[in-house]
């Protein structure tokens, strides 16, 4: 067992993958010599060698691209985009390609590819370095979206992406990089992907969160207990495909349902999730659903983004919210 | 077989690093009065350097991205502009920035996580720094063709790094303004590195110059540690695009003397004794020692000078730092011409949480 923080977890996946399937090869910007502006990649190259672990010219299309080329020829390209706000000149691979190779060919070829890049803000961050655009590709068919929240579940999430033969979209929430540290076995050992962790049980009210909201989300779910309010809490961590099985279970208990997201309210993937309770779980429903989400404006600048972030108070709020008249 | 195309890139210097003319100069250099106010320039750049570097290591102001060792490009170029014409920078631009009118406080209040250093008392249609790397170049493109279709006699002029020539953007904003013939200057500011990657692995191409030639465009490499040389292949590109003879591609060498950005360590990917030995070549003191040379400066003249940037500098941060911290309303402000009915609710909810305290709590 090791003590590892989120950052420090991404790298263990990564080495134990490449050490163990010589297929896998990591690219993208600075992750070689550097170890990655996060050390996410860090003594990958030192150890895997320059072929299998590469410094790309800075192009993010071609590091997408010619990831996918890769990744069809029978590699397991992790490929890294350096923050997700740089991710848009590879959506057109991601669209057009990564997500629809396996269909186009009915099978003959698939594109076993993940995307790693950090997400979100709250690190005082330069422009375009905090976003949240896992809507944005969870809206795409043929490709899966996770995002971890602890070192632990980054670490078995990170493997089972790896592993998956067909593209994953990794997002990385930068607040958590270094945020706590956490027992991590490094035995290889995968998570499922496509399921939701249950992180703490409560009977009043489900919350549902992924990435580095289920900070707040925790400190809502602690600071209600005190006031003797159960809130069950809820990580996404795999958003698509989704497990609603476990979210309908959980909604079908308490009755109540706050969604709370780090990216903007319309379109949000909450919307999704708010969708599929009202088509699937609305007779269980005590209260309206609710969700805690960035306003619908450009992430600002670093002075004003923990205005932009939703607070603890917010989530609380909500809970209350959905406690109104019972 | 027959030989269909062929192209050659020439390099200009003017100053060795040691400052002595290598060639006769252009014209404008050869009067003091035109080289101080680029020495000047330089020194203030370097001034706010150093202390934007000392205000981010306290805490108040996010990461910076120093120009050390390249304030010859982004001055040499920003002075051949005219006032009407237009930059279009990227991050490292703040030399160029400071010469078009740009203020210091200005760019401490961009750097510092404040929108309101983007809104440039003057230039007031210059663009705002471009972190997307490569972005600004098709953005240059766009403003050249607008200047052209409306008859202006207007100059775009844009730059980016080494590492950005590898995008799209810029190749395919070069074969645009070339298509078009569209007044524009792009500047390629070669620091030798784009974070930890060295130039030799971003491109084989001897030259990024020649970059151009694919796009029909000419090419010029310039030592880009000559602030000279620098003018004066701006100033002939900037006339060329002002008569209609479309864009120019300037590969200007220089090198980053600094980490990337304060968020940088350097010292993970290359040598210090190689960056040592490359202040040997740094702009200012190669123009110092010209004019000094000339008899047009001396340590007194230096002593004032240095000490004008430091209080110009002094007051910029005092200045900067006086200024009232924005409000949650800030993130709404100007997001649209109007903020849409439809938006009314939550523009309330975060005012609401915002004076009741309840944003502050993050778990
Ligand atoms: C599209 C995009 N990808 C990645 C980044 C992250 N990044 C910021 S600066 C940089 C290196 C740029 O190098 P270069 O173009 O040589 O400019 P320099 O910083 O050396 O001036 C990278 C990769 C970014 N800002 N935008
Ligand atoms: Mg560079």
């Amino acid at each position: 067992m090791a003590e590892l923080n989120l950052v420090e977890a991404i790298n263990r996946a990564q080495a134990w993958e490449m050490d163990h399937d010589p297929s896998v090869v990591v690219l993208g910007e600075d992750v070689g010599v550097n170890g990655g502006v996060f050390r996410a990649t860090v003594g990958l190259q030192e150890r895997f060698g320059p072929e299998r672990v590469i410094d790309t010219p800075l192009a993010e299309t071609a590091i997408i691209g010619t990831a996918i080329g890769m990744a069809a020829m029978g590699l397991k390209p992790v490929a890294e985009i350096q923050f997700s706000g740089f991710i848009y000149p590879a959506m057109d691979h991601i669209w057009n390609h990564a997500g629809r190779l396996r269909n186009r060919t009915r099978g003959r070829l698939s594109c076993p590819l993940v995307v790693r890049s950090p997400c979100g803000a709250g690190i005082h961050a330069p422009e375009h370095h905090s976003e949240s655009p896992e809507a944005l590709f969870a809206h795409l068919p043929g490709v899966r979206v996770v995002i971890p929240s602890s070192p632990s579940r980054a670490y078995g999430l990170l493997l089972a992406a790896i592993r998956n033969p067909d593209p994953v979209i990794f997002l990385e929430p930068t607040r958590l990089y270094r945020l706590f540290k956490q027992e991590v076995a490094d035995d290889g050992e995968a998570l499922p992907l496509d399921v939701c962790f249950t992180l703490r049980a409560g009977s009043d009210v489900t919350l549902v969160s992924w990435g580095a909201m289920l900070n707040e989300t925790q400190a809502a779910a602690e600071a209600l207990a005190q006031e003797g309010i159960m809130a069950e809490v809820i990580d996404v961590a795999t958003l698509k495909p989704l497990d609603m099985t476990t979210i309908l279970e959980s909604v079908t208990r308490t009755g109540r349902c706050v969604i709370v997201h780090e990216a903007m309210r319309t379109g949000g993937f909450g919307a999704e999730i708010a969708a599929n309770l009202a088509e699937h779980g609305l007779y269980s429903l005590l209260a309206p659903v609710q969700r805690v989400t960035a306003w619908d404006v450009v992430v600002p600048l670093s002075r004003l983004e923990y205005q932009y972030l939703p607070s603890v108070e917010r989530i609380v709020a909500a809970v209350m919210k959905t406690l109104e008249g019972a | 077989m027959t030989t269909v195309a062929r192209f050659e890139v020439e390099f200009t210097r003017f100053l060795n690093a040691e400052g002595e003319a290598t060639q006769e100069l252009p014209p404008f250099a050869l009067d003091p009065a035109n080289l101080i106010p680029l020495y000047r320039a330089m020194q203030l750049t370097r001034a706010f350097d150093t202390k934007a570097i000392a205000l981010q290591r306290t805490g108040k102001i996010g990461t910076f991205a120093s120009a050390l060792g390249q304030e010859a490009i982004g001055i040499g170029v920003a002075s051949a502009m005219r006032k009407e014409d237009v930059l279009v920078p990227s991050y490292r631009d703040h030399a160029a920035q400071f010469v078009r009118g740009v203020t210091m406080t200005e760019s401490l209040l961009y750097w510092g996580g404040d929108e309101r250093g983007s809104n440039f008392a003057v230039p007031r249609e210059d663009f705002p720094s471009c972190v997307p790397i490569g972005n600004q170049v098709c953005h240059a493109a766009g403003v050249a063709y607008a200047f052209k279709l409306r008859k202006e006699a207007r100059v775009a002029a844009c730059f980016l790094g080494d590492g950005a020539t590898s995008k799209g953007d810029f190749y395919e904003a070069l074969n645009f303004a070339a298509v078009w013939r569209a007044p524009l200057l792009v500047v390629i500011n070669n620091n030798q590195w784009a974070i930890s990657v060295p130039r030799e692995h971003q491109t084989i191409t001897p030259t990024l110059a020649q970059k151009a030639i694919a796009a029909g465009v000419e090419g010029v490499q310039v030592d880009g540690n000559d602030v000279i040389a620098v003018h004066d292949a701006a100033r002939r590109a900037i006339d060329k695009a002002r008569a209609g003879g479309g864009p120019t591609l300037i590969e200007a060498i220089s090198y980053r003397l600094g980490d990337h950005t304060t968020a940088d360590d350097a010292t993970r990917y290359r040598d210090p004794d190689v960056v040592q030995q490359q202040w040997a070549n740094e702009p200012i003191r190669r123009l110092r020692n010209h004019l000094a040379r000339i008899g047009a400066w001396d340590q007194e003249k230096e002593e004032r000078l240095q000490k004008e940037c430091a209080d110009q500098v002094a007051a910029a941060v005092d200045a900067y730092l006086a200024i009232p911290p924005p409000t949650a309303a800030a993130m709404f402000d100007h997001l649209y011409a109007e903020l849409p009915t439809a938006m009314k609710e939550q523009f309330d909810a975060a005012q609401w949480f915002a004076s009741h305290d309840g944003g502050s709590s993050h778990g």
